[in-house]
């Protein structure tokens, strides 16, 4: 049998919003503060630490995942996307567009996340109902907004055809 | 969190050969990582302690849910997203599609797989709390017992008295599923049912599997025209944990129940499966009188602490209402 390799520090290799990047992390590290702390992309915040608020949410392979609770040597080889990587340059992506026009956001905190989420839930379902937005949302904590205009921001986005359960 | 090493196995032996204590390379504190939404969040918590984690996720082992007509193989390592929202699932194995669609939220059940649902460690309070040595982790009494037991057990309780907190569990129980292991002497495969065992003795965890053990895949035998539903009751309409769930499959013969499974989840330091409830049900005529007796005869034994009572109304509620909406 090969040896193998037990690291106290390794390597990885991940792309960031379309970039290849190159890092030594040790094992303990967590993507969030790896994403903040190293590569100064402070999209993504640290608020319940434990995997409830969303907040800290990032696409990884194109789905949502907490970074508070997500080591970085586990996305090694993998496609990470934050909210600084979602316009195009100076254009807007829809959502966020969306958002400002509807009023979708206040003091911001969780806004980084609700569009992460969003992203991913209308790449995988182009025409979610107004109750499969909620319900793919319920990890997503909003203090300000009652909820109520995100959602209407998001069905902006969706394809014509979402059902209205 | 404190420092681990962290090894990244291609093969199942290599992995294997690392969580066994006294081989080459293993030091005894070894943890497989798999999604890590519990592993990582006790570790964070400091309340486990791994010298070592060892991923399991480049290994090649099973993963995502393979049609085996007339059954199905889910392997470890599939996500509870992936199980929520596959056709064969939802159609032939509806109780393990509810329990995963109810469990947590978007971000955890992308990352979240099966086998790490089925063994994660209670949500106790004092279980979580760094500073409390309560038995489970190796002390001498348990502090709920005459605490704060709002969310503990009902059934099966003592020394530990928390609860089991898995969805996933109660369904693959009622669905009759196996488990199967490989460890260092090589594979085995076990009723999903047998993974689990209330702490005792020196044994201070809920589950017969070993530490040097990997759980590769879970069967599903054919539904054979049973039909299942998983009911929940949640103090909070989002992610919560159950304060009790019932995992309900009957077969029935024209009116007649020929065979019936009640598992209940939230209320015991297992999956609980009520074999008197399933008693009561067999060979009984469908209707609300045998649903009466079987939601009765769900919680015999049941012992209730000083602050959770309510859970015995609650549990036989739920079991009423799983075994109408089947029926109907
Ligand atoms: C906020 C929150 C809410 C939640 N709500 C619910 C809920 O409502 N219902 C519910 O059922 N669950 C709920 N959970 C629990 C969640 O589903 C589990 O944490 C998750 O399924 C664990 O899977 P994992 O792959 O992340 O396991 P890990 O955290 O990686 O591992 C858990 C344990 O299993 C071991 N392990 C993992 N895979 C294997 C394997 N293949 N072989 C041997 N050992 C293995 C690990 O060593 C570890 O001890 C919630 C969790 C959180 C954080
Ligand atoms: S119920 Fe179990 S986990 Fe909770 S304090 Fe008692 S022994 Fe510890
Ligand atoms: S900070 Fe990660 S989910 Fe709240
Ligand atoms: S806008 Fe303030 S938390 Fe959502």
């Amino acid at each position: 049998m090969n040896v193998i390799p037990i690291r106290s520090s390794s390597e990885i290799r991940l792309t960031v919003n379309g970039r290849p990047v190159t890092l030594e992390v040790r094992p303990e590290a967590l993507l969030l503060d790896v994403l903040r702390d190293r590569l100064q992309l402070k999209g993504a915040r640290r608020s319940c630490d434990m995997q409830v608020c969303g907040a800290c949410t990032v696409l990884v392979d194109g789905a949502p995942v907490s970074a508070c609770t997500y080591l970085a040597v586990e996305a090694d080889g993998r496609e990470v996307l934050t909210v600084e990587g979602l316009a195009d340059g100076d254009r807007l992506d829809p959502l966020q567009e969306a958002f400002i026009e509807h009023g979708a956001v206040q003091c911001g905190f969780c806004t980084a996340g609700m569009l992460l989420t969003a992203k991913a839930l209308l790449a995988e379902e182009p025409s979610p109902s107004p109750a499969r937005v909620a319900e793919y949302l319920r990890g997503n904590l909003c203090r300000c907004t009652g909820y109520r205009k995100i959602l209407d921001a998001i069905l902006a986005c969706a394809a014509p055809g979402g059902g209205t359960r | 969190m404190r420092p681990f090493a962290y090894a990244s196995p291609r093969t199942a032996d290599e992995i294997i050969a690392l969580l066994t204590p006294g081989s080459a390379g293993a030091d005894g504190a070894s943890r497989p990582l798999a999604g890590g939404t519990d592993l990582l969040t006790l570790m964070k918590a400091d309340v486990a302690t791994p010298s070592r984690l060892v991923d399991i996720k480049r290994a090649g082992l099973p993963k995502g849910i393979e049609e085996t007509p007339p059954g199905l193989v889910v392997g470890g390592l599939t996500t509870l997203a992936q199980i929520e929202t596959h056709p064969a699932v939802r159609a032939r194995y509806p109780a393990l599609a509810e329990a995963t669609a109810v469990a947590a939220t978007a971000q955890l059940r992308n990352v979240a797989t099966v086998a790490g649902n089925l063994l994660q460690r209670p949500r106790c309070w004092y279980f979580r709390n760094p500073r409390i040595a309560c038995w489970l982790k190796g002390g001498d009494h348990c502090p709920a017992r005459d605490g704060e037991n709002q969310l503990h057990a009902i059934l099966g309780g003592g020394p530990c008295h928390a609860v089991h907190p898995s969805d996933v569990a109660p369904a693959l129980v009622a669905l009759d599923a196996d488990a199967r292991l490989r460890g260092p002497g090589g594979e085995r495969t076990v009723p999903v049912e047998g993974l689990f065992a209330a702490p005792e003795g020196g044994r201070r965890r809920e589950t017969l599997v070993g530490s040097d053990e990997l759980l590769l895949a879970l069967r599903l035998p054919p539904a054979d025209g049973s039909r299942s539903t998983y009911l929940k009751s949640m103090d909070r309409k989002v992610w919560a944990f159950a304060l009790a769930g019932v995992a309900a499959r009957l077969r029935l013969d024209g009116r007649r129940v020929a065979e019936a499974r009640i598992v209940l989840g939230g209320v015991a330091p297992v999956p609980w499966r009520a074999h008197e409830a399933e008693r009561a049900l067999e060979g009984a005529e469908a209707g609300p009188a045998a649903w009466d007796r079987a939601a009765n005869a769900a919680l015999t034994g049941a012992a209730p602490l000083r602050h959770n009572a309510y859970k015995l109304p609650l549990a036989r509620a739920l079991v009423r209402r799983a075994l109408e909406s089947l029926a109907t």
